[in-house]
Protein backbone atom coordinates (compact mmCIF):
# COMPACT_ATOMS: atom_id res chain seq x y z
CA UNK A 1 0.00 0.00 0.00
CA UNK A 2 1.03 3.74 -0.77
CA UNK A 3 2.46 5.00 2.54
CA UNK A 4 1.08 8.31 3.40
CA UNK A 5 4.17 10.37 3.34
CA UNK A 6 4.16 9.68 -0.62
CA UNK A 7 1.63 12.31 -0.82
CA UNK A 8 2.07 15.41 -2.75
CA UNK A 9 2.13 19.14 -1.32
CA UNK A 10 -0.88 20.08 -3.53
CA UNK A 11 -3.33 17.50 -1.49
CA UNK A 12 -6.72 19.96 -0.17
CA UNK A 13 -5.82 21.24 2.38
CA UNK A 14 -9.06 20.19 3.93
CA UNK A 15 -8.03 16.40 4.16
CA UNK A 16 -5.65 15.52 7.18
CA UNK A 17 -1.98 14.42 6.13
CA UNK A 18 -3.18 10.49 5.58
CA UNK A 19 -1.44 8.01 7.96
CA UNK A 20 0.60 9.88 9.87
CA UNK A 21 -1.70 12.20 12.17
CA UNK A 22 -2.25 10.50 15.14
CA UNK A 23 -6.21 10.71 15.40
CA UNK A 24 -7.73 13.80 17.37
CA UNK A 25 -8.86 12.69 21.18
CA UNK A 26 -12.84 12.51 20.53
CA UNK A 27 -12.66 11.88 16.84
CA UNK A 28 -13.81 8.28 16.76
CA UNK A 29 -14.41 8.90 12.81
CA UNK A 30 -11.63 5.48 11.76
CA UNK A 31 -11.83 7.11 7.77
CA UNK A 32 -9.01 9.52 8.64
CA UNK A 33 -6.20 7.19 6.29
CA UNK A 34 -5.85 7.54 2.93
CA UNK A 35 -6.07 4.09 1.19
CA UNK A 36 -4.68 3.29 -2.43
CA UNK A 37 -7.39 1.34 -4.16
CA UNK A 38 -5.57 0.68 -7.59
CA UNK A 39 -2.24 0.49 -8.44
CA UNK A 40 -0.23 0.78 -11.79
CA UNK A 41 -0.83 -2.63 -12.64
CA UNK A 42 -4.71 -2.09 -11.78
CA UNK A 43 -4.95 0.41 -13.71
CA UNK A 44 -3.41 -0.89 -16.90
CA UNK A 45 -5.24 -3.22 -16.77
CA UNK A 46 -8.54 -1.65 -16.13
CA UNK A 47 -7.78 0.62 -19.58
CA UNK A 48 -6.88 -2.82 -21.57
CA UNK A 49 -10.22 -4.28 -20.70
CA UNK A 50 -12.35 -1.06 -21.38
CA UNK A 51 -10.22 -1.02 -24.61
CA UNK A 52 -11.37 -4.18 -25.44
CA UNK A 53 -14.80 -3.45 -24.30
CA UNK A 54 -15.17 -0.29 -26.41
CA UNK A 55 -13.97 -2.70 -29.59
CA UNK A 56 -16.32 -5.26 -28.62
CA UNK A 57 -19.33 -2.90 -27.84
CA UNK A 58 -18.93 -0.84 -31.62
CA UNK A 59 -18.08 -3.99 -33.60
CA UNK A 60 -14.36 -2.47 -34.42
CA UNK A 61 -13.62 1.17 -33.99
CA UNK A 62 -14.55 2.49 -37.60
CA UNK A 63 -15.74 6.21 -36.91
CA UNK A 64 -14.63 6.20 -33.10
CA UNK A 65 -13.18 9.24 -31.46
CA UNK A 66 -11.85 9.87 -28.06
CA UNK A 67 -12.69 12.59 -26.46
CA UNK A 68 -10.46 13.35 -22.82
CA UNK A 69 -12.08 15.74 -20.06
CA UNK A 70 -9.01 17.55 -19.05
CA UNK A 71 -6.80 17.33 -17.24
CA UNK A 72 -6.54 13.62 -16.45
CA UNK A 73 -9.26 12.39 -18.94
CA UNK A 74 -6.97 13.51 -21.77
CA UNK A 75 -4.11 10.83 -20.97
CA UNK A 76 -6.78 8.22 -20.14
CA UNK A 77 -8.32 8.73 -24.03
CA UNK A 78 -4.12 9.01 -25.02
CA UNK A 79 -3.68 5.56 -23.26
CA UNK A 80 -7.25 3.91 -24.90
CA UNK A 81 -5.79 5.43 -28.00
CA UNK A 82 -2.62 3.31 -27.77
CA UNK A 83 -4.25 0.31 -26.62
CA UNK A 84 -6.85 0.81 -29.12
CA UNK A 85 -4.58 1.03 -32.24
CA UNK A 86 -3.11 -2.29 -30.81
CA UNK A 87 -6.52 -4.19 -31.07
CA UNK A 88 -7.52 -2.63 -33.99
CA UNK A 89 -4.87 -1.63 -36.72
CA UNK A 90 -7.30 0.30 -38.21
CA UNK A 91 -7.70 2.50 -35.72
CA UNK A 92 -5.04 5.51 -36.35
CA UNK A 93 -4.50 6.00 -32.39
CA UNK A 94 -5.82 9.71 -32.63
CA UNK A 95 -7.73 11.49 -29.89
CA UNK A 96 -9.00 14.99 -28.84
CA UNK A 97 -9.41 16.71 -25.89
CA UNK A 98 -13.11 18.84 -24.69
CA UNK A 99 -13.11 21.35 -22.31
CA UNK A 100 -16.25 21.65 -20.64
CA UNK A 101 -15.36 24.94 -18.58
CA UNK A 102 -17.66 27.21 -20.13
CA UNK A 103 -20.86 24.83 -19.72
CA UNK A 104 -20.81 24.16 -16.45
CA UNK A 105 -23.65 24.31 -14.30
CA UNK A 106 -22.12 25.55 -11.26
CA UNK A 107 -19.83 28.84 -12.75
CA UNK A 108 -21.31 31.23 -10.28
CA UNK A 109 -20.54 28.81 -7.09
CA UNK A 110 -17.06 29.17 -7.89
CA UNK A 111 -13.84 31.39 -8.51
CA UNK A 112 -13.32 32.01 -11.86
CA UNK A 113 -11.97 29.06 -13.87
CA UNK A 114 -9.22 29.26 -16.23
CA UNK A 115 -10.42 28.18 -19.60
CA UNK A 116 -8.59 25.04 -21.11
CA UNK A 117 -8.34 23.61 -24.76
CA UNK A 118 -10.75 22.00 -27.07
CA UNK A 119 -8.94 20.24 -29.32
CA UNK A 120 -10.34 17.82 -32.27
CA UNK A 121 -7.74 15.66 -33.64
CA UNK A 122 -6.82 17.23 -37.32
CA UNK A 123 -7.57 14.21 -39.50
CA UNK A 124 -11.95 15.18 -38.89
CA UNK A 125 -11.48 18.53 -40.51
CA UNK A 126 -13.68 20.24 -37.27
CA UNK A 127 -16.77 18.21 -36.98
CA UNK A 128 -17.46 15.35 -35.21
CA UNK A 129 -20.97 14.49 -37.34
CA UNK A 130 -21.65 11.04 -37.35
CA UNK A 131 -18.71 9.80 -35.27
CA UNK A 132 -19.18 7.30 -31.99
CA UNK A 133 -17.40 9.30 -29.29
CA UNK A 134 -16.30 8.16 -26.46
CA UNK A 135 -15.87 10.41 -23.40
CA UNK A 136 -13.40 10.10 -21.60
CA UNK A 137 -12.68 11.06 -17.49
CA UNK A 138 -10.75 10.48 -14.47
CA UNK A 139 -13.64 9.75 -11.84
CA UNK A 140 -17.16 9.83 -12.51
CA UNK A 141 -19.53 11.48 -9.83
CA UNK A 142 -22.38 13.78 -10.14
CA UNK A 143 -22.71 13.20 -13.62
CA UNK A 144 -22.40 17.56 -13.67
CA UNK A 145 -19.17 17.32 -15.73
CA UNK A 146 -20.17 14.63 -18.18
CA UNK A 147 -23.76 17.00 -19.05
CA UNK A 148 -21.22 19.94 -19.62
CA UNK A 149 -19.73 17.35 -21.78
CA UNK A 150 -22.77 16.61 -23.66
CA UNK A 151 -23.51 20.31 -24.30
CA UNK A 152 -20.14 20.96 -25.42
CA UNK A 153 -20.40 18.11 -27.83
CA UNK A 154 -23.83 19.40 -28.73
CA UNK A 155 -22.03 22.59 -30.05
CA UNK A 156 -19.12 20.81 -31.87
CA UNK A 157 -21.80 18.85 -34.29
CA UNK A 158 -23.80 15.72 -33.92
CA UNK A 159 -22.28 12.35 -33.21
CA UNK A 160 -24.22 8.88 -33.72
CA UNK A 161 -23.74 7.67 -30.62
CA UNK A 162 -21.87 9.04 -27.52
CA UNK A 163 -20.39 6.90 -24.78
CA UNK A 164 -18.90 7.39 -21.98
CA UNK A 165 -15.51 5.61 -20.32
CA UNK A 166 -14.77 6.66 -16.45
CA UNK A 167 -11.13 4.76 -14.98
CA UNK A 168 -13.70 5.20 -11.18
CA UNK A 169 -17.36 5.50 -10.86
CA UNK A 170 -17.73 6.57 -7.14
CA UNK A 171 -21.44 6.54 -7.18
CA UNK A 172 -23.74 9.57 -5.84
CA UNK A 173 -24.96 10.16 -9.08
CA UNK A 174 -27.05 13.89 -9.20
CA UNK A 175 -28.19 13.73 -12.71
CA UNK A 176 -29.93 10.55 -14.65
CA UNK A 177 -26.22 9.48 -16.24
CA UNK A 178 -24.17 6.55 -16.43
CA UNK A 179 -21.16 5.37 -17.25
CA UNK A 180 -20.31 2.69 -20.46
CA UNK A 181 -17.26 1.36 -19.52
CA UNK A 182 -15.73 1.43 -16.19
CA UNK A 183 -12.64 0.84 -14.85
CA UNK A 184 -13.76 0.26 -11.27
CA UNK A 185 -16.67 0.87 -8.99
CA UNK A 186 -15.95 2.08 -5.84
CA UNK A 187 -18.56 2.15 -3.10
CA UNK A 188 -17.63 5.80 -1.08
CA UNK A 189 -19.27 8.16 1.15
CA UNK A 190 -19.79 12.03 0.26
CA UNK A 191 -17.31 12.81 2.49
CA UNK A 192 -14.44 11.05 1.26
CA UNK A 193 -12.09 12.04 -1.83
CA UNK A 194 -11.10 9.89 -4.56
CA UNK A 195 -8.18 11.50 -6.22
CA UNK A 196 -6.37 9.84 -9.33
CA UNK A 197 -2.80 10.07 -9.89
CA UNK A 198 -1.56 9.53 -13.55
CA UNK A 199 2.51 9.36 -14.05
CA UNK A 200 2.39 12.39 -16.83
CA UNK A 201 -0.01 14.51 -15.11
CA UNK A 202 1.42 14.46 -11.14
CA UNK A 203 4.65 12.77 -11.47
CA UNK A 204 5.09 9.35 -9.47
CA UNK A 205 3.59 5.84 -10.26
CA UNK A 206 0.14 5.70 -11.20
CA UNK A 207 -2.48 5.10 -8.72
CA UNK A 208 -6.56 5.08 -7.01
CA UNK A 209 -6.02 6.59 -4.00
CA UNK A 210 -9.37 6.87 -1.67
CA UNK A 211 -9.05 9.66 1.67
CA UNK A 212 -11.46 10.15 4.53
CA UNK A 213 -12.33 13.97 5.39
CA UNK A 214 -13.34 14.17 9.13
CA UNK A 215 -16.87 15.95 8.84
CA UNK B 1 -10.93 40.26 -11.30
CA UNK B 2 -14.20 42.53 -10.64
CA UNK B 3 -13.41 45.47 -13.45
CA UNK B 4 -10.89 45.97 -16.15
CA UNK B 5 -10.52 49.78 -15.90
CA UNK B 6 -6.96 50.28 -16.57
CA UNK B 7 -3.59 48.31 -18.30
CA UNK B 8 -1.65 50.23 -15.59
CA UNK B 9 -1.18 48.24 -12.85
CA UNK B 10 -2.14 44.61 -14.64
CA UNK B 11 -0.08 41.93 -13.26
CA UNK B 12 1.03 39.33 -15.57
CA UNK B 13 0.09 36.97 -14.97
CA UNK B 14 -3.52 38.34 -15.12
CA UNK B 15 -2.73 39.91 -18.38
CA UNK B 16 -1.89 36.02 -19.27
CA UNK B 17 -4.93 34.41 -18.33
CA UNK B 18 -6.56 37.32 -20.30
CA UNK B 19 -4.60 35.92 -23.64
CA UNK B 20 -4.98 32.84 -23.20
CA UNK B 21 -8.62 32.65 -22.03
CA UNK B 22 -8.63 35.17 -25.61
CA UNK B 23 -7.30 32.22 -27.60
CA UNK B 24 -9.83 29.84 -26.03
CA UNK B 25 -12.79 32.02 -27.33
CA UNK B 26 -11.36 32.78 -30.64
CA UNK B 27 -10.97 28.87 -31.30
CA UNK B 28 -14.54 28.82 -30.76
CA UNK B 29 -15.25 31.25 -33.15
CA UNK B 30 -14.10 29.19 -36.18
CA UNK B 31 -16.60 26.69 -35.30
CA UNK B 32 -20.46 26.52 -37.26
CA UNK B 33 -22.02 27.41 -33.69
CA UNK B 34 -20.24 30.26 -32.35
CA UNK B 35 -22.79 30.72 -29.24
CA UNK B 36 -21.77 29.43 -26.08
CA UNK B 37 -24.03 29.21 -22.98
CA UNK B 38 -21.84 30.36 -20.40
CA UNK B 39 -23.50 33.94 -19.44
CA UNK B 40 -26.70 33.52 -19.94
CA UNK B 41 -29.21 34.96 -17.44
CA UNK B 42 -26.51 37.79 -16.70
CA UNK B 43 -27.43 40.99 -18.23
CA UNK B 44 -24.46 43.53 -19.73
CA UNK B 45 -25.18 47.19 -21.14
CA UNK B 46 -23.37 48.79 -23.21
CA UNK B 47 -23.14 52.45 -22.14
CA UNK B 48 -21.76 55.28 -24.73
CA UNK B 49 -21.37 58.55 -24.04
CA UNK B 50 -19.40 58.91 -27.36
CA UNK B 51 -19.95 57.76 -30.56
CA UNK B 52 -18.17 54.64 -31.29
CA UNK B 53 -19.66 51.68 -33.91
CA UNK B 54 -17.35 49.32 -33.70
CA UNK B 55 -15.94 48.83 -30.10
CA UNK B 56 -19.87 49.02 -29.31
CA UNK B 57 -20.77 46.54 -31.90
CA UNK B 58 -17.33 43.90 -31.00
CA UNK B 59 -18.87 43.81 -27.08
CA UNK B 60 -22.12 43.40 -28.22
CA UNK B 61 -20.77 40.46 -30.08
CA UNK B 62 -18.94 39.32 -27.58
CA UNK B 63 -21.58 39.10 -25.15
CA UNK B 64 -24.13 37.59 -27.12
CA UNK B 65 -21.75 34.95 -28.26
CA UNK B 66 -21.28 34.48 -24.16
CA UNK B 67 -25.49 34.31 -24.22
CA UNK B 68 -25.73 37.26 -22.31
CA UNK B 69 -28.64 39.87 -23.12
CA UNK B 70 -27.48 42.92 -24.18
CA UNK B 71 -28.77 46.46 -23.59
CA UNK B 72 -27.43 49.04 -25.53
CA UNK B 73 -27.71 52.91 -24.32
CA UNK B 74 -25.97 55.78 -26.18
CA UNK B 75 -25.98 59.54 -25.07
CA UNK B 76 -28.11 60.34 -28.13
CA UNK B 77 -31.78 60.31 -28.06
CA UNK B 78 -31.41 59.16 -24.38
CA UNK B 79 -32.07 60.85 -20.99
CA UNK B 80 -28.63 61.88 -20.81
CA UNK B 81 -29.75 64.34 -23.45
CA UNK B 82 -32.52 65.42 -21.31
CA UNK B 83 -29.78 66.19 -18.62
CA UNK B 84 -29.49 62.92 -16.83
CA UNK B 85 -25.95 62.74 -14.50
CA UNK B 86 -23.78 59.97 -14.97
CA UNK B 87 -24.69 59.16 -11.06
CA UNK B 88 -28.70 59.20 -12.12
CA UNK B 89 -27.89 56.94 -14.56
CA UNK B 90 -25.35 54.41 -12.91
CA UNK B 91 -28.51 53.79 -10.47
CA UNK B 92 -30.90 53.22 -12.87
CA UNK B 93 -28.66 50.77 -14.46
CA UNK B 94 -27.94 49.58 -11.06
CA UNK B 95 -31.84 49.06 -10.50
CA UNK B 96 -32.39 47.04 -13.78
CA UNK B 97 -30.03 44.54 -12.42
CA UNK B 98 -26.67 45.44 -14.61
CA UNK B 99 -24.62 42.30 -14.15
CA UNK B 100 -21.86 44.36 -16.21
CA UNK B 101 -21.41 47.75 -17.56
CA UNK B 102 -19.01 48.53 -20.39
CA UNK B 103 -18.78 52.27 -20.60
CA UNK B 104 -17.48 54.74 -23.13
CA UNK B 105 -16.91 58.52 -21.84
CA UNK B 106 -15.28 61.35 -22.73
CA UNK B 107 -14.16 62.25 -19.86
CA UNK B 108 -10.88 60.59 -18.67
CA UNK B 109 -11.64 58.61 -15.37
CA UNK B 110 -15.37 58.16 -15.92
CA UNK B 111 -15.10 54.22 -15.85
CA UNK B 112 -13.06 54.48 -12.68
CA UNK B 113 -15.80 57.04 -11.11
CA UNK B 114 -19.03 54.53 -12.34
CA UNK B 115 -16.63 51.05 -10.70
CA UNK B 116 -15.46 52.92 -7.29
CA UNK B 117 -18.21 55.34 -6.35
CA UNK B 118 -20.56 53.16 -4.82
CA UNK B 119 -23.80 53.64 -7.19
CA UNK B 120 -23.77 49.91 -8.42
CA UNK B 121 -22.08 46.50 -8.10
CA UNK B 122 -21.89 45.47 -11.69
CA UNK B 123 -18.19 44.48 -12.97
CA UNK B 124 -17.60 47.91 -15.12
CA UNK B 125 -15.47 47.26 -18.16
CA UNK B 126 -13.47 50.57 -19.87
CA UNK B 127 -14.27 50.88 -23.26
CA UNK B 128 -12.26 54.08 -23.35
CA UNK B 129 -12.19 57.48 -21.09
CA UNK B 130 -11.14 60.17 -22.58
CA UNK B 131 -7.46 59.92 -23.22
CA UNK B 132 -6.52 58.34 -20.56
CA UNK B 133 -7.44 54.16 -21.27
CA UNK B 134 -8.73 51.54 -23.61
CA UNK B 135 -7.51 48.43 -22.04
CA UNK B 136 -9.63 45.69 -24.45
CA UNK B 137 -7.74 47.66 -27.43
CA UNK B 138 -4.57 47.18 -26.05
CA UNK B 139 -5.29 43.57 -25.07
CA UNK B 140 -6.69 42.40 -28.71
CA UNK B 141 -3.50 44.30 -29.89
CA UNK B 142 -1.13 42.42 -27.45
CA UNK B 143 -3.17 39.06 -28.47
CA UNK B 144 -2.37 39.66 -32.10
CA UNK B 145 1.12 40.56 -31.48
CA UNK B 146 1.18 37.33 -29.57
CA UNK B 147 -0.36 34.68 -32.31
CA UNK B 148 2.26 36.62 -34.80
CA UNK B 149 5.50 36.87 -33.69
CA UNK B 150 5.41 34.35 -30.32
CA UNK B 151 2.66 31.80 -31.90
CA UNK B 152 3.92 31.34 -35.26
CA UNK B 153 0.50 31.52 -37.17
CA UNK B 154 1.47 32.47 -40.27
CA UNK B 155 0.96 35.53 -42.95
CA UNK B 156 -2.84 34.56 -42.91
CA UNK B 157 -3.22 33.99 -39.65
CA UNK B 158 -4.34 30.53 -39.97
CA UNK B 159 -1.79 28.51 -38.73
CA UNK B 160 -2.15 26.99 -34.93
CA UNK B 161 -1.35 29.39 -32.26
CA UNK B 162 1.44 27.84 -30.18
CA UNK B 163 1.68 31.34 -28.07
CA UNK B 164 -0.16 30.11 -24.67
CA UNK B 165 1.11 31.30 -21.60
CA UNK B 166 4.07 32.98 -23.51
CA UNK B 167 4.66 36.78 -22.51
CA UNK B 168 5.97 39.23 -25.04
CA UNK B 169 9.55 39.80 -23.79
CA UNK B 170 11.79 41.14 -26.38
CA UNK B 171 9.25 41.87 -28.96
CA UNK B 172 9.75 45.47 -30.67
CA UNK B 173 6.76 47.67 -31.15
CA UNK B 174 6.89 51.06 -32.63
CA UNK B 175 3.50 53.10 -31.80
CA UNK B 176 3.21 55.90 -33.99
CA UNK B 177 1.25 59.03 -34.83
CA UNK B 178 -1.48 60.82 -32.35
CA UNK B 179 0.31 59.67 -29.01
CA UNK B 180 -1.22 62.78 -27.26
CA UNK B 181 -5.01 61.87 -27.78
CA UNK B 182 -4.42 58.83 -27.66
CA UNK B 183 -6.45 56.06 -25.13
CA UNK B 184 -5.08 53.29 -27.17
CA UNK B 185 -1.12 54.34 -27.24
CA UNK B 186 -1.32 54.79 -23.33
CA UNK B 187 -3.03 51.33 -22.49
CA UNK B 188 -0.72 49.69 -25.33
CA UNK B 189 2.60 51.46 -23.44
CA UNK B 190 1.74 50.24 -19.75
CA UNK B 191 0.55 46.36 -21.37
CA UNK B 192 3.22 45.91 -23.49
CA UNK B 193 5.85 47.16 -21.25
CA UNK B 194 4.11 44.59 -18.45
CA UNK B 195 4.17 41.45 -21.30
CA UNK B 196 8.25 42.35 -21.89
CA UNK B 197 8.03 44.02 -24.88
CA UNK B 198 9.94 47.08 -25.51
CA UNK B 199 7.87 49.86 -26.83
CA UNK B 200 8.94 52.94 -28.76
CA UNK B 201 6.32 56.02 -29.65
CA UNK B 202 6.64 57.80 -32.13
CA UNK B 203 5.31 61.41 -32.69
CA UNK B 204 5.44 64.76 -33.72
CA UNK B 205 6.91 66.99 -30.68
CA UNK B 206 3.39 68.75 -30.56
CA UNK B 207 1.48 65.54 -30.65
CA UNK B 208 3.49 64.06 -27.20
CA UNK B 209 1.71 64.54 -24.27
CA UNK B 210 3.26 66.15 -20.85
CA UNK B 211 4.83 63.39 -18.24
CA UNK B 212 5.62 61.03 -21.20
CA UNK B 213 8.91 60.38 -19.58
CA UNK B 214 7.42 58.20 -16.63
CA UNK B 215 5.83 56.20 -19.10
CA UNK B 216 7.54 52.83 -19.52
CA UNK B 217 9.43 53.61 -23.18
CA UNK B 218 11.25 55.32 -25.29
CA UNK B 219 10.18 58.35 -27.00
CA UNK B 220 11.30 59.66 -31.06
CA UNK B 221 10.56 62.11 -33.28
CA UNK B 222 11.80 60.65 -36.50
CA UNK B 223 9.73 57.51 -37.99
CA UNK B 224 12.35 56.77 -40.77
CA UNK B 225 15.26 57.07 -37.92
CA UNK B 226 13.19 54.53 -35.97
CA UNK B 227 12.50 52.39 -38.51
CA UNK B 228 15.39 51.65 -39.95
CA UNK B 229 18.16 51.93 -36.71
CA UNK B 230 15.60 49.54 -34.11
CA UNK B 231 13.66 47.31 -36.45
CA UNK B 232 10.58 46.90 -34.92
CA UNK B 233 8.67 43.69 -35.40
CA UNK B 234 5.55 45.52 -35.09
CA UNK B 235 4.40 48.49 -36.34
CA UNK B 236 0.97 50.10 -34.54
CA UNK B 237 -0.18 53.18 -36.17
CA UNK B 238 -2.64 55.75 -34.46
CA UNK B 239 -5.22 57.63 -35.69
CA UNK B 240 -4.92 61.21 -36.25
CA UNK B 241 -7.92 62.20 -34.05
CA UNK B 242 -8.86 65.31 -35.69
CA UNK B 243 -12.37 65.84 -33.78
CA UNK B 244 -9.99 66.53 -30.79
CA UNK B 245 -8.09 69.28 -32.72
CA UNK B 246 -9.56 72.67 -32.64
CA UNK B 247 -9.00 74.57 -35.98
CA UNK B 248 -8.16 73.83 -39.20
CA UNK B 249 -7.04 70.18 -40.93
CA UNK B 250 -4.06 69.32 -38.46
CA UNK B 251 -5.47 72.32 -36.05
CA UNK B 252 -2.28 73.84 -33.83
CA UNK B 253 -0.29 70.12 -33.91
CA UNK B 254 0.71 70.07 -37.48
CA UNK B 255 1.26 72.52 -40.49
CA UNK B 256 -0.95 70.58 -42.94
CA UNK B 257 -1.94 66.94 -43.63
CA UNK B 258 0.26 66.68 -46.29
CA UNK B 259 3.42 67.30 -43.92
CA UNK B 260 2.31 64.91 -41.67
CA UNK B 261 1.83 62.20 -43.98
CA UNK B 262 4.89 62.75 -45.81
CA UNK B 263 6.65 62.71 -42.08
CA UNK B 264 4.93 60.16 -39.90
CA UNK B 265 2.78 58.66 -42.80
CA UNK B 266 3.04 54.87 -43.27
CA UNK B 267 3.44 53.16 -46.94
CA UNK B 268 4.69 50.45 -48.80
CA UNK B 269 8.21 52.12 -48.52
CA UNK B 270 8.58 52.33 -45.14
CA UNK B 271 7.53 48.33 -45.05
CA UNK B 272 9.82 47.69 -47.16
CA UNK B 273 12.63 48.67 -44.04
CA UNK B 274 10.90 46.19 -41.92
CA UNK B 275 12.61 42.92 -41.18
CA UNK B 276 9.87 40.28 -42.86
CA UNK B 277 8.54 39.01 -40.12
CA UNK B 278 7.31 42.73 -38.90
CA UNK B 279 3.51 43.30 -38.91
CA UNK B 280 1.45 46.07 -39.15
CA UNK B 281 -1.30 47.10 -36.77
CA UNK B 282 -4.12 49.65 -36.55
CA UNK B 283 -7.38 50.36 -34.19
CA UNK B 284 -9.71 51.62 -36.72
CA UNK B 285 -10.77 53.88 -37.63
CA UNK B 286 -8.43 54.45 -40.64
CA UNK B 287 -7.64 57.79 -42.59
CA UNK B 288 -6.43 56.23 -45.50
CA UNK B 289 -3.86 58.74 -46.98
CA UNK B 290 -3.13 60.17 -44.24
CA UNK B 291 -1.35 58.01 -41.50
CA UNK B 292 -1.42 55.02 -43.41
CA UNK B 293 -1.57 54.45 -46.77
CA UNK B 294 -4.11 52.02 -48.90
CA UNK B 295 -1.63 49.96 -49.72
CA UNK B 296 0.48 49.34 -46.47
CA UNK B 297 -3.57 49.05 -44.45
CA UNK B 298 -4.22 46.38 -47.29
CA UNK B 299 -0.84 45.06 -47.69
CA UNK B 300 -0.35 40.86 -46.63
CA UNK B 301 1.69 41.67 -43.10
CA UNK B 302 -1.46 44.22 -42.20
CA UNK B 303 -2.97 42.38 -39.51
CA UNK B 304 -5.88 45.23 -39.21
CA UNK B 305 -8.78 43.30 -40.41
CA UNK B 306 -7.67 40.31 -37.69
CA UNK B 307 -7.58 42.19 -35.26
CA UNK B 308 -11.47 43.49 -35.25
CA UNK B 309 -11.65 39.77 -35.08
CA UNK B 310 -9.77 39.22 -32.02
CA UNK B 311 -11.42 41.97 -30.79
CA UNK B 312 -14.13 40.03 -30.21
CA UNK B 313 -12.26 36.84 -28.43
CA UNK B 314 -10.60 39.47 -26.22
CA UNK B 315 -13.88 40.93 -25.20
CA UNK B 316 -15.68 37.43 -24.66
CA UNK B 317 -12.18 36.58 -22.28
CA UNK B 318 -12.60 39.91 -20.20
CA UNK B 319 -16.70 39.35 -19.88
CA UNK B 320 -15.79 35.59 -18.52
CA UNK B 321 -13.68 36.39 -16.10
CA UNK B 322 -15.51 39.20 -14.80
CA UNK B 323 -19.02 37.78 -14.57
CA UNK B 324 -18.17 33.73 -14.10
CA UNK B 325 -17.28 33.24 -10.81
CA UNK B 326 -18.66 33.95 -7.52
CA UNK B 327 -18.79 37.57 -5.97
CA UNK B 328 -15.63 37.51 -4.34
CA UNK B 329 -13.54 39.22 -6.88
CA UNK B 330 -10.89 41.32 -6.32
CA UNK B 331 -10.96 44.94 -7.77
CA UNK B 332 -8.21 45.06 -10.55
Amino acid sequence: MNPGSRMPESSAPSSPTPGTNPTPAGAAEPTTAARTVLGEADIARALTRIAHEIVERNKGAADLLLLGIPTRGVQLAHRLAERLAQIEPSFGGEYGTLDVTMYRDDLRRQPTRAVGQTVLPGSLDGTIDDKVVVLVDDVLFSGRTIRAALDALNDLGRPRVVQLAALVDRGHRELPIRADYVGKNLPTSRSERVRVRLSDVDGGADSVVISGVTP
Amino acid sequence: MKHLLTTQGLSKDDAILLLDTSAQMAATQSRENKKLPTLRGRTVVNLFYEDSTRTRISFETAAKRLSADVINFSAKGSSVSKGESLKDTALTLHAMGADAVVVRHSASGAAHQLAHAGWLDAGVLNAGDGMHQHPTQALLDAFTIRRHLVGNVGEDGRGTDTSAGADLAGVRVAIVGDVLHSRVARSNVYLLHTLGAEVTLVSPPTLVPVGVETWPCRVSYHLDETLEQWQPDAVMMLRVQRERMSGGAGGAFFPSPMEYSRKFGFDARRLAVLPDHAIVLHPGPMNRGLEISAAAADHPRSVIVEQVANGVAVRMAALYLLLAGTDERNAL
